[in-house]
């Protein structure tokens, strides 16, 4: 069902669509639980003739003890989301895994610029390979990306990959993503940054190693060699 | 206006007024924490700021600092008198402390006016801007106080509403306390 | 301890003399020191000011729904007008909707009677508040109509968006919002003095800490919660206000300084704050639901402390808004701890009211409805946080609509469905009239449903990556598909059939004022001591100044014929 709405194509994605998918069972228990006794009062407590409502005051310890056993059991639900949480936390944005290669991201109002190492494989040298609003990766390949805001803060995300991190002036924050399958999806800017965060969308390219070279080799012809 | 029985009556057994006073001086309290703990966070970040900082003029921070805590003291004298039930003599003390209170704004402006012609201005960096934010909000809580200081005091000469010197006194207190954590964070630290 | 009612002995309440007082309009309604009226100067504003927010929703919810479209009653929704529709919208919504209604209006009106006084401690502290609050609500206005426009850059206003007016393009909006804003934390730090002195001080003989109405406890709770997490909002407003004016440049990183500070000193108060809100719609729910399911209150000491804690937690969840915002990722995971932590006593609050239902005699008044309306709503609105609170999760979801979704569902519980329960129970008190019943149901219904359709289909939009504050899906390919635009634009309808059942409300609210059935003193057969004095209130509230012998819910007390025990009856 979730991969109807919004595709899986990063390694990552699948660990926190499971981790989503561990909340709302969790969670959609216990809300079913309390809609359900929630409902089932108002039928069956309903007002009629000659009926008195009981006076409880819920001081009592038998009556206490129907707060405090799904109270308990509440607090062991979370640990486990707690848990799932930090597992995929960590993965995401702890772990930064030893990279295939680099991409730079850089974002202004209101677009986004990537510098690719080009042929070299190294960041700030002549062969550099810049785009604007277009990231061109390849499949399987692990990246870090270096990110970098000139103005405002925006926030790089990409949707299909469950990736998400804001662009901070006067930083730079790096990640890491790997693809698991070609094909072209958004990216968005996920924070507001003024009247043009509406068309702050790009367009990221996954390609196989073929497709991926070619097009390298046709950006460094095209481009007159300049360092970023 | 008459008072309504709402503002006579201590279910507590605390004064309705010194409540009040307890919870304004809280809420000052945490606007001036929340600004001091900021200021105390850029400069971990900025070493450079001690630079900056050396430029203030601790011999003038100094003299407000013992020039503050006369007029409290002479807000606790205020305070005494008004226990004993002398109005005019207390709002002679108060009279005093706004003193206190003039003094003080009147160095301050003095020491501004200095390092304003020497550069440093609310936009040099960020250590002037909180200097300045800082020092002024402070300065303009002290000139709040001797507004209140004065009615009060012109209150009490009539012998009225004695329980407010205590009350105004308690404030006073507490700008006097913003500021001996404001002088040191801004003149001693360098 | 002593028989209360001879601790009333020596006061005398001003209501006899005033008797013979003829004051005119002016003094009466617009300069007035009473906090009944004071009460109703916040409820007609934040009514008001309900209809502009609305008004905004209506403009860009029309927007989305049909991009580019001319929209009735508001013209083309430009790129920057969306961005200030959806910034003027959540800003006032919050602060000038639900505050002013819940805790201003009725904590005002409420908090004298309940507790069995006359007025608030302090009336011209009160009456100046008031003004505050005005002034606040008058400049927020003012900025709709500056050269370049209203704010734009979200009711979060993160620098250095909200600090330059080169990045913003609004130097005046940006400055007379933050203004308004800023004023508006006064007013309502000024209003706290009254609650709380009053509360702790002002209290009926007899009337115990653990016999005051969970109303009023909890609105005194919000009061303490927002005093203490404004303050160092307020000294950021002030630097940021440097920033926009003078130029400083503390959040400005190209020149030594730190966006992320603005964001910590925010939600260290955007958190706590919806607590503040949060609270005193609970306590409205309380007094609903007992009095209409003919109930003591389920453990009143455990929700009082339930509430206690969950304000003192608020304090260190804050940075759970800021997981992917560039803090120390290790940050994340205290976050994620603290903030599933504060879900466990909000959830026990829940189960101790449904407990209160169980084994009641469930009348379904208009009343009734909106506050059973209210668990059902919230429970939604706080099942969905868990998502945003888990740090690994929230990669996914945040600035999503996931998360608007997730917010309506807790802030429309909050501000409108805990107003509509609480104006609908003590409109009878207020104005001395019944509401119309049917036209009550009425306009329930046609609020629940329509409530749900538009968010229920936005949460699906937040899981298909639906982003937030962008004024037209059409220019994302994976975002323009029509089965995502098909939810959107239901949402939207849903919206419509909404505001316009609000007119019957309005209807039924004028109507009801004028021509309404006169009300007894006590239509409702409740306990608590607003429900002794006249309908409406004289001026002094109580003619004769009551004591209390018992907590507010013994409903339905064994031994006894009436299913019900007023506080202030002696034993």
């Amino acid at each position: 069902m979730f991969e109807s709405l919004i595709p899986r194509v990063s390694t990552f994605a699948s660990d926190i669509d499971g981790l989503i998918i561990l909340i709302a069972v969790l969670v959609g228990f216990w809300f079913l639980v309390a809609q359900g006794v929630f409902f089932w009062s108002l039928f069956r407590f309903r007002h009629r003739d000659g009926q008195r409502a009981r006076y409880i005051t819920g001081e009592e310890p038998s009556e206490k003890r129907w707060i405090t056993i799904p109270h308990a059991l509440v607090l062991v639900c979370d640990v486990f989301i707690v848990v799932g949480a930090i597992r995929v936390w960590v993965e995401v944005k702890q772990t930064l895994p030893p990279p295939d290669a680099t991409v730079r991201v850089i974002a202004q109002q209101w677009a986004w610029t990537f510098i690719d190492p080009g042929q070299d494989g190294k960041l700030d040298t002549s062969d550099d390979i810049r785009t604007v609003d277009e990231m061109h990766i390849q499949v399987g390949s692990l990246y870090h990306y270096k990110l970098l805001s000139r103005d405002v803060v925006h926030s790089f995300s990409i949707p299909s990959f469950r990736l998400k991190h804001d662009a901070i002036p006067g930083r730079e924050i790096i990640g890491w993503f790997k693809a698991t399958k070609t094909g072209v999806y958004d990216i968005q800017c996920n924070e507001i940054c003024g009247i043009g965060h509406g068309i702050m969308g790009a367009r990221l390219y996954i390609e196989s190693k073929d497709e991926h070279d070619a097009w390298l080799r046709k950006m460094s012809a095209a481009q007159t060699p300049r360092s970023q | 206006m008459q008072k309504p029985i709402a503002t006579l009556r201590s279910a507590t057994g605390i004064p309705t007024g010194r409540l009040a006073i307890w919870w304004v001086i809280a809420s000052e309290i945490v606007i001036f924490g929340g600004l001091l703990a900021s200021y105390i966070m850029h400069r971990i970040g900025h070493p450079e700021w001690g630079g900056y900082a050396a430029h203030t003029n601790t011999v003038a921070g100094a003299f407000n600092t013992l020039v503050l805590l006369s007029s409290s003291l002479s807000a606790v004298l205020a305070h005494q008198a008004a226990e004993g039930g002398d109005g005019p003599k207390a709002a002679r003390l108060l009279r005093l402390t706004v003193l206190g209170g003039a003094i003080f704004l009147c160095v301050k402006g003095l020491e501004w006016t200095h390092e304003i012609r020497e550069g440093f201005t609310l936009t040099a960096n960020g250590f002037w801007t909180f200097y300045y934010t800082a020092a002024g909000l402070h300065g303009l809580h002290v000139l709040a106080g001797m507004i209140i200081l004065l009615f009060v005091a012109a209150d009490a000469q009539r012998n009225r509403e004695l329980q407010r010197v205590e009350l105004i006194g308690i404030y006073w207190h507490f700008v006097d306390i913003v500021w001996i954590f404001l002088f040191p964070l801004l003149y001693i630290a360098k | 301890m002593a028989e209360p009612a001879s601790a009333l002995a020596h006061e005398k309440p001003h209501a006899a003399a005033h008797a013979a007082h003829d004051e005119g309009f002016v003094k009466k309604y617009l300069l007035s020191t009473d906090h009944k009226i004071i009460a109703m100067q916040y409820l007609f504003t934040g009514m008001l000011m309900a209809l502009i927010g609305g008004y905004f929703a209506y403009g860009f919810r029309m927007q989305l729904a049909f991009p580019g479209a001319h929209v009735p009653g508001y013209g083309v929704v430009s790129p920057a007008q969306y961005l200030m529709l959806v910034t003027n919208h959540g800003t006032i919504m919050i602060f000038w909707v639900a505050m002013p209604v819940l805790i201003a209006a009725f904590g005002n009106y409420l908090i004298p009677l309940m507790i069995g006084c006359d007025d608030m401690v302090f009336p011209r502290l009160n009456r100046l508040s008031y003004q505050l609050f005005l002034l606040s609500a008058l400049i927020l206005i003012a900025s709709f109509f500056v050269p370049n426009g209203a704010f734009s850059g979200a009711w979060t206003a993160y620098p250095p968006l909200s600090a330059n007016a080169a990045y913003n393009l609004t130097p005046w909006g940006a400055s007379l919002w933050l203004i308004a804003v800023a004023l508006e934390f006064v007013a309502f730090l000024l209003g706290g003095i009254n609650f709380v002195t009053t509360v702790m001080n002002s209290r009926a003989p007899g009337m115990t800490a653990m016999r005051i109405p969970m109303v009023v406890w909890m609105i005194v709770i919000a009061s303490i919660l927002f005093m203490a997490s404004v303050g160092p909002l307020v000294a950021g407003a002030v630097l940021l206000l440097f920033d926009q004016l003078l130029h400083t440049h503390i959040y400005d990183p190209a020149h030594g300084g730190d966006p992320l500070l603005w964001q910590h000193l925010f939600w260290f108060f955007g958190h706590p704050e919806v607590y503040v809100v949060l609270l005193p719609a609970m306590g409205i729910v309380a007094e609903v639901i007992t009095v209409f399911s003919r109930k003591k209150l389920f453990a009143y000491k455990t929700i009082l402390y339930t509430a206690i804690a969950t304000g003192v937690i608020s304090f260190f969840v804050w940075a759970h808004h800021q997981f992917v915002a560039g803090i120390d990722p290790r940050m994340a995971n205290i976050f994620t701890v603290t903030t599933l932590i504060i879900s466990v006593p909000i959830a026990e609050m829940i189960f101790v009211y449904l407990a209160t239902l169980v084994g009641g005699s469930i009348r379904f008044t208009t009343p009734m409805l909106w506050g059973l309306g209210f668990i059902f709503a919230f429970l939604i609105g706080g099942v969905t946080g868990i998502f945003l609170g888990s740090s690994g999760s929230d990669i996914y979801f945040h600035d999503t609509y996931f998360v608007v979704a997730h917010f309506h569902y807790t802030f429309f519980p909050i501000a409108f469905i805990g107003s509509f329960a609480g104006i609908t129970y003590w409109f009878p008190k207020m104005f001395g009239r019944m509401m119309n019943e049917t036209l009550g149901k009425i306009h329930f219904w046609g609020t629940i449903i329509p409530v749900n359709l538009i968010f229920l289909p936005l949460f699906m939009a937040g899981l298909a990556g639906d982003h937030r504050r962008i004024y037209s899906y059409m220019n994302f390919p994976d975002s323009a598909r029509p089965m995502l635009q098909n939810l959107r634009i239901t949402a939207t309808v849903a919206l419509i059939v909404l505001l316009a059942f609000q007119l019957v409300f309005l209807y039924n609210f004028i109507t009801s004022l004028f021509r309404g059935r006169k009300a007894d003193v006590n239509p409702w057969r409740a306990n608590t001591l607003e429900w002794t004095a006249a309908s409406p209130p004289p001026h002094g509230n109580f003619v004769e100044m009551p004591a209390v012998y018992r907590g507010p819910y013994e409903y339905s007390a064994p031994g006894r014929d009436d299913d019900f025990w007023p506080q202030n009856i002696p034993a």
